[in-house]
């Protein structure tokens, strides 16, 4: 995986509250058995003037001219609600987005932004307003910084002052910082592994099938 | 010794390793894969050339995109779906897993199969790289959705690294009354407290209400906690849960089930275990519900009106939004809303309990002119027993669809939907923006608010279908399913 220290880049701002994963990624633009494929799916329903159809809709945000290569997102509450889909976060990722910053998340799209090197920035509903209103008057100028190492989201640009700390858990940050693969760390602790199984099985023998003697339904 | 919350219990026998600041190698009894996420996640193990931890301990079933008319095969309404199905078979076989195939005649809606033939388990561990895991928490399990990432890591090691979630208790206390179902439970606690209310939270569903539930209605009940932006949510296993579970096909037999069973009673919290947060619900406040909106959250009791910004609890964007997309006004009465579609399945409500309290709304009755009504059972067991009970000539007598069990319309996949800015009353999960469909406009209820919507020809109260609730109608014990 990609690593993510620090990203500064336009943000785009798609302040509505409980994004689903349905609407970052339909259903039905997810065509084929991949992690990859997925970007010009992303936001389908509303980027496009009709489904299925490509014809970008010029009064989506990530359309309009000013907000070329945003690769960070600021969001309303919920973000990522829905469908445990990767796949969103698959299409975010390829389509260039790097950060989102949001006043909250649904757990799993949380976790699977994390997995793929992509920041989820949780700051007060207020902070992410104002960040919003900042760049508003001038997307490719003012930009803003999402700094993983450091903790903070500083805006960029003329006059700016804004600087917000935020909260990661140390394996999110780790996992973002390092790019790490979280198999590989987790099999370091076979032992332990193969420890608590042993024990494992014989208190709770119930959990381990024993595939002749309990399977009746193959 | 400091009061231990069943959660803890559940929580704390399955940590191989701490991994500090609140982080665990945590065991997993159980990993089920659909053919949807759970195929890119075994595709990307092999090309990684990683194997299974425990191919015994993992389960595949076809419900996502399997087409659910009579007489499918492989081939399916959704372009492309067909690649799905073929590639999930022949990677689970690869890697050794028990697929519930097609043409399987235990082939069902994950969450509904699991729970029937007794893979889920109280006290175990279960996940799987769809949403609605959260659902099999009603049998006292820890079960929670994951990313396809997750889930390879869960297949691979047996464990996931995991951050200790923070803990919600809800105290549902009193009795629902007559009519009033865990679905409509449900939509009381999104409406109140919002679709971020439980946000990452474990929660647990208790106090007498949530006791006086069967099976099935717990099931409904903890499965939309992944609306409430729960992790999960758990009910302590009681009677009730070993009933249920004695004699499934995975359920252990003999010696062990009664090992077991003893094991499984000490799955109580403690006297003055402590939550991270508590939420007290009064059950006599929970009247039938329906959704207005684009969220879980926006839903009201089906006899009130479509909110105002104010007192919708939406933010006015999200709300003026939700009402364009709807086609509904601000003070408008939900019942009396004219429908076309009327849909009874999800892993929400498909299982037995819920089609008896539709069939008893529809007995005897016709569905009106221009409703498109279909009833898709959760899994090919439940289609069965509906059939061996006749359910299913009460069904189609009616005018309703009888089909193979599957997730179906519960979400448009490119394939089946009710059409564009047509209204559909759902028994599902999700009334998003174009979930059924482009533009299509979701309202989700109880199965017998479903019923009687599709008789009515527009939204309607299923109590005045059938006085006392659909319950009444099918035998005592059905009633608050």
């Amino acid at each position: 995986m990609e690593p993510l220290r620090e990203i500064t880049a336009i943000a785009a701002p798609m302040l509505r509250d409980n994004v689903d994963t349905d609407a970052i990624i339909p259903s039905r633009e997810m065509k084929s058995v991949s992690k990859t494929g997925l970007a010009a799916g992303l936001f389908a329903g509303w980027r496009y003037t009709t489904i299925g159809g490509r014809e970008p809709d010029p009064a989506f945000v990530l359309n309009k001219a000013a907000y070329a290569g945003a690769r960070i997102l600021l969001g309303g509450a919920n973000f990522g609600c829905g469908s445990s889909r990767e796949h969103a976060v698959w299409a975010l990722h390829e389509y260039g987005i790097r950060a989102i910053i949001a006043p909250s998340f649904a757990p799993i799209f949380a976790s699977n932004c994390v997995r793929n090197g992509l920041a989820p920035v949780r700051l007060p509903v207020e902070a992410v307003a104002s960040l919003a209103r900042h760049v508003e008057s001038d997307p490719q100028a003012r930009r803003l910084t999402v700094d993983v190492a450091r903790g903070e989201v500083r805006a960029d640009g003329e006059g700016a002052a804004l600087r917000h700390p935020f909260k990661l858990d140390a394996e999110s940050r780790d996992m973002l910082l390092e790019g790490l693969d979280a198999i590989d760390l987790t099999l370091k602790h076979r032992a332990d592994i193969d420890a608590f199984l042993a024990a494992d099985r014989a208190a709770r023998p119930w959990i381990y099938p024993d595939r002749t003697a309990t399977d009746r339904s193959t | 010794m400091t009061a231990r919350s069943l959660f803890d219990k559940i929580w704390d026998p399955h940590v191989v390793r701490d991994l500090g600041d609140g982080l665990a190698l945590l065991a997993i009894d159980r990993v089920f894969l659909h053919e949807r996420t759970g195929s890119v996640a075994l595709k990307s193990l092999a090309e990684a050339g990683r194997a299974l931890a425990d191919p015994s301990r993992v389960f595949c079933t076809m419900d996502h995109i399997v087409d659910t008319l009579p007489g499918r095969g492989d081939a399916t309404r959704m372009p492309g779906g067909e690649a799905f199905i073929l590639e999930t078979r022949a990677a689970a076989r690869a890697a050794g897993i028990r697929v519930f195939d097609v043409r399987d005649p235990q082939q069902g809606i994950v969450h509904v199969i699991s729970p029937e033939l007794g893979l889920v388990l109280p006290g175990a561990t279960l996940v799987c790289p769809d949403s609605h895991t959260c659902t099999q928490g009603a049998l006292g399990a820890f079960a929670w959705g994951i990313g396809s990432t997750e889930a390879e890591h869960a297949l691979a090691t047996g464990t996931l690294r995991i951050k200790r979630p923070r803990t919600m208790r809800i105290s549902v206390e009193g009795q629902l009354a007559p009519g009033v179902t865990a679905k409509d439970l449900a939509l009381f606690i999104l409406a109140r407290h919002g679709a971020a209310g439980g946000e990452g939270c474990a929660v647990e569903y208790a106090g007498e209400a949530v006791r006086a539930l069967p099976m099935e209605g717990r099931l409904t009940l903890c499965n939309m906690a992944t609306e409430f932006s729960a992790m999960t949510a758990v009910i302590a296993p009681d009677e009730v849960t070993f009933d249920y579970l004695r004699g499934r096909p995975h359920a252990p037999q003999g010696a062990a089930w009664h090992r077991a069973v003893e094991a499984w009673r000490g799955l109580v919290g403690d006297e003055g275990a402590v939550f991270d947060r508590e939420i007290f619900i009064d059950a006599g406040e929970v009247s039938p519900m329906i959704s207005w909106g684009t969220s879980p959250q926006h839903a009201v009791g089906i006899e009130g009106a479509v909110p105002t910004a104010e007192t919708s609890g939406a933010t006015p964007e999200s709300h003026a939004r939700a009402l364009r997309y709807m086609g509904l006004e601000a003070g408008q009465a939900l019942i009396g809303l004219p429908v076309t579609g009327a849909f009874i399945g999800s892993c929400t409500n498909s299982r037995l309990s819920d089609l008896r309290r539709a069939a008893a709304v529809l007995r005897g009755r016709k569905v009106a002119q221009g409703v498109r009504a279909l009833c898709v059972p959760g899994s090919m067991s439940v289609k069965r027993a509906a059939e061996a009970e006749g359910l299913d000539k009460v069904f189609v007598e009616a005018g309703f669809e009888w089909r193979e069990s599957g997730c179906s319309l519960c979400f448009f996949a490119g394939g089946e939907s009710f059409g564009p800015r047509e209204r559909v009353v759902s028994s599902t999960n999700r009334n998003f923006e174009s979930r059924q469909g482009p533009e299509t406009r979701t309202h989700i209820a109880s199965p017998e608010t479903v019923a009687a919507s599709a008789i009515a020809g527009h939204i309607a109260d299923p109590r005045r279908v059938v006085p006392g609730g659909a319950g009444a109608a099918v035998g005592a014990g059905a009633g608050a399913a």
